[in-house]
């Protein structure tokens, strides 16, 4: 997708969404009316303290669980519809997840990991071997292709992780606190990987609690008791993130 | 995902815990093994008491005192005696016998055309030979003539068989069989040929030595001794009737037809009609029939048994694939994140359970072959087909059917509560 010429159409599009647990008195409100669009080549982060309702908005963001009312467009597809199969779909063409504890499958090796999303597209097995091998190229991990994730580092299960998300070229990155289980050389990594990605055009939505790894973002929102309470974008969805465009790292608070 | 995929996936299942599965696989192991062994046992002991029978002729036909309506026949000719019994309802009981006149009367050329030989049999009870300080209580002892020699296709090995001379002198002459001849003498018997020896304190000699039979699983064949009626009558079983009449019919094909003049003769001798009938004819077909029955009937019931047994192995994997996808609910959760649908997720776990049951089955079949080169109870286990067949398929659907249920309950998680699942 470098430097393809980008749909007019917001890969994500919320609208006024809510998301309940219990009844009556007992009724939690996860998500309490959240609108969103997310256009191609943005880079957002979404902050909050646990309890704000960001993992609620990330499950229901990577449709892996569903809204109590409101609507999600994902990539223009209306999710809502969806049954649990197609869902799976979806998710494997539309999202790559990357997540805080890496959930590489265990005793598989980095390149099969790699590979599953493939798999699971019906990709036959050169053309995903080939790909799979580019993916890790992209995370700097070529020569580890054949390591297990017990023979790799926290740092480099995570690289494995998110050539497992890019790798089957989705229209959105989710991550979900990807340096929350990563010392701070592994997270300096990763957040440069994540420059890089949204270099080159790649959307990217990360969900955090550390303000360090929001500052990467071109756009922060905060989230408090289930709503967005701020919505601050540093550079334009276009340009460059932050720390390539020329240091702005300021983020307004 | 291909089929190739699933099963990658799956044999990565099966190998992540390679003592469990090995422990699982060992429950269907023993089922399958327990179900081809059972019936290969049922079916040797069939085919050897089958072969027992063949080996006495299929045109020979045993008369035996007492009516017998079930058309089981346990007292085999040369057996302990036939069975006794009354006749029933009938206004007098009658006594149930056969004498040596019978015998005569059934070697009539123009009345039993169908009949090739005839030989009465007496047999004595607890019959103890001694030689020389060694003593053996003989299983069978049988008086009769030459002819029974040819009916029961007897062959002397050693000797000589006895002569109708012998039979009508009441020569104290005798015909051993090999077991009975080991434990006089030990060694391979033949020293025993010309001995004079004891049975119950009369003084016998042996002139023969009776080709080994073998034994048929239940009773040592070759564990008898043959004399002559008349010698028998005189010292051993006293005077009085036979235990039954041995006949050979011409041919396989006049079977029937000697059946019918045996029952003509008898009857008008006997004053009876089919009703009242006190002697029975069997025939070897007869004895086929009712031991192929019983045979099979064992070998149905043994196979049913041992079906538990693999049942309870399916079972065994069911509990284990259970707990296999409990323990893998996050790896579940990762892969329906990523992509795997309902299919994909049944195909991995079901192909798992079947791979399971698959080699446990193999292994049980190679397992129960190697079993049954061992011979059980005197005879060789004979390995049918269609248990190997039928085991097989048996752990294939097993291993089908037990993993459907843990193969639908890891595609039906919801991949956000198999991902929070730690």
């Amino acid at each position: 997708m470098t430097g393809a010429k980008r749909s007019t159409r917001p890969v994500i599009d919320l609208r006024d969404i809510h998301k309940t647990y219990g009844e009556g008195e007992a009724i939690v409100r996860a998500v309490d009316g959240v609108s969103l669009r997310v256009e191609h080549g943005d880079y957002v982060a979404i902050m909050g303290a646990s309890g704000s309702g960001k993992s609620t908005m990330m499950n229901i963001i990577g449709c892996l669980d569903g809204q109590t009312s409101g609507s999600y467009r994902l990539d223009g597809v209306d999710v809502r519809l969806l049954e649990d199969d197609q869902l799976s779909k979806i998710r494997n063409r539309k999202i790559g997840f990357i997540f805080q504890s890496f959930n590489l499958i265990a005793r598989t090796t980095a390149l099969s990991n790699v590979e599953l999303p493939l798999a699971y597209a019906g990709v036959s097995g050169r053309e995903r071997r080939r790909r799979a091998l580019a993916a890790l190229e992209t995370v700097g991990l070529a020569n580890r292709v054949d390591h297990t994730s017990a023979q790799l580092s926290g740092g480099q299960q995570q690289r494995v992780a998110i050539a497992r998300a890019i790798v089957g070229e989705p229209v959105l990155l989710l991550a979900d606190e990807p340096t929350g289980a990563l010392d701070s050389h592994s997270t300096a990594e990763v957040l440069a990987l994540f420059d890089e990605l949204s270099a080159v055009g790649r959307t990217l939505v990360v969900i955090t609690h550390e303000a360090d790894v929001a500052a990467r973002a071109k756009r922060v929102l905060r989230m408090h008791d289930g709503r967005i309470v701020a919505d601050d974008r540093s550079v334009p969805v276009d340009s460059l993130p932050p720390r390539l465009a020329g240091g702005r790292t300021a983020v307004a608070s | 995902m291909s089929i190739s995929e699933g099963a990658k996936f799956a044999w990565r299942g099966v190998t992540a815990n390679k003592a469990r599965s090995a422990l699982t696989m060992l429950g269907v192991m023993i089922g399958v093994a327990a179900v081809i062994i059972l019936v290969a046992v049922g079916a040797g002991a069939s085919r050897s008491v089958t072969d027992t029978l063949n080996s006495l002729g299929t045109n020979t036909l045993t008369v035996t005192p007492g009516s017998n309506s079930g058309g089981f026949g346990f007292g085999m000719g040369r057996g302990a005696g036939g069975g006794g019994g009354d006749t029933g309802s009938g206004t007098s009981i009658r006594e149930a016998n056969l004498t040596m006149a019978d015998a005569e009367a059934l070697a009539d050329p123009d009345l039993a055309p169908d009949l090739l030989h005839v030989a009465p049999v007496v047999s004595a009870a607890s019959v103890t030979a001694t030689l020389a300080g060694a003593s053996h209580t003989v299983g069978t002892t049988t008086g009769s003539t030459p002819t029974y020699l040819t009916i029961n296709n007897d062959t002397v090995v050693d000797g000589r068989a006895f002569s109708q001379s012998d039979f009508d002198s009441h020569s104290r002459v005798l015909l051993v069989g090999p077991t009975v001849a080991k434990e006089l003498v030990g060694d391979d018997g033949t020293a025993v040929l010309d001995q004079v020896i004891r049975l119950n304190g009369k003084e016998f000699t042996v002139i023969g030595i009776l080709e080994a039979k073998g034994s048929s699983g239940i009773q040592d064949s070759d564990d008898r001794i043959l004399a002559p009626a008349t010698a028998v009558q005189d010292h051993l079983a006293g005077y009085g009737n036979l235990s039954s009449i041995s006949v050979q019919a011409t041919s396989a094909d006049t079977v029937d037809a000697a059946q019918a003049q045996i029952e003509a003769i008898l009857d008008a001798r006997h004053r009876t009609t089919s009703d009242d009938r006190d002697f029975t004819v069997m025939n070897s077909a007869t004895f086929l029939d009712a031991a192929s029955t019983i045979t099979g009937t064992f070998t149905i019931l043994l196979g049913a048994i041992a079906g538990i047994s693999l049942l309870v192995g399916g079972i065994g994997v069911m509990n284990i694939m259970l707990v296999t996808v409990t323990e893998r609910t996050r790896e579940i959760g990762i892969r329906k994140a990523i992509g795997a649908g309902r299919a994909d997720i049944t195909f991995q776990f079901m192909l798992e359970a079947v791979i399971l049951s698959v080699l446990g089955g193999v292994a049980g079949i190679l397992f129960s072959y190697l079993v049954c080169q061992i011979e059980i109870a005197g005879f060789r286990a004979v390995i049918e087909p269609y248990s190997v067949v039928l085991a097989f398929g048996f752990a294939l659907a097993v291993g089908l059917f037990f993993g459907i249920y843990p193969a639908t309950r890891a595609a039906s998680l919801r991949p956000i509560d198999a991902l929070r699942y730690e």
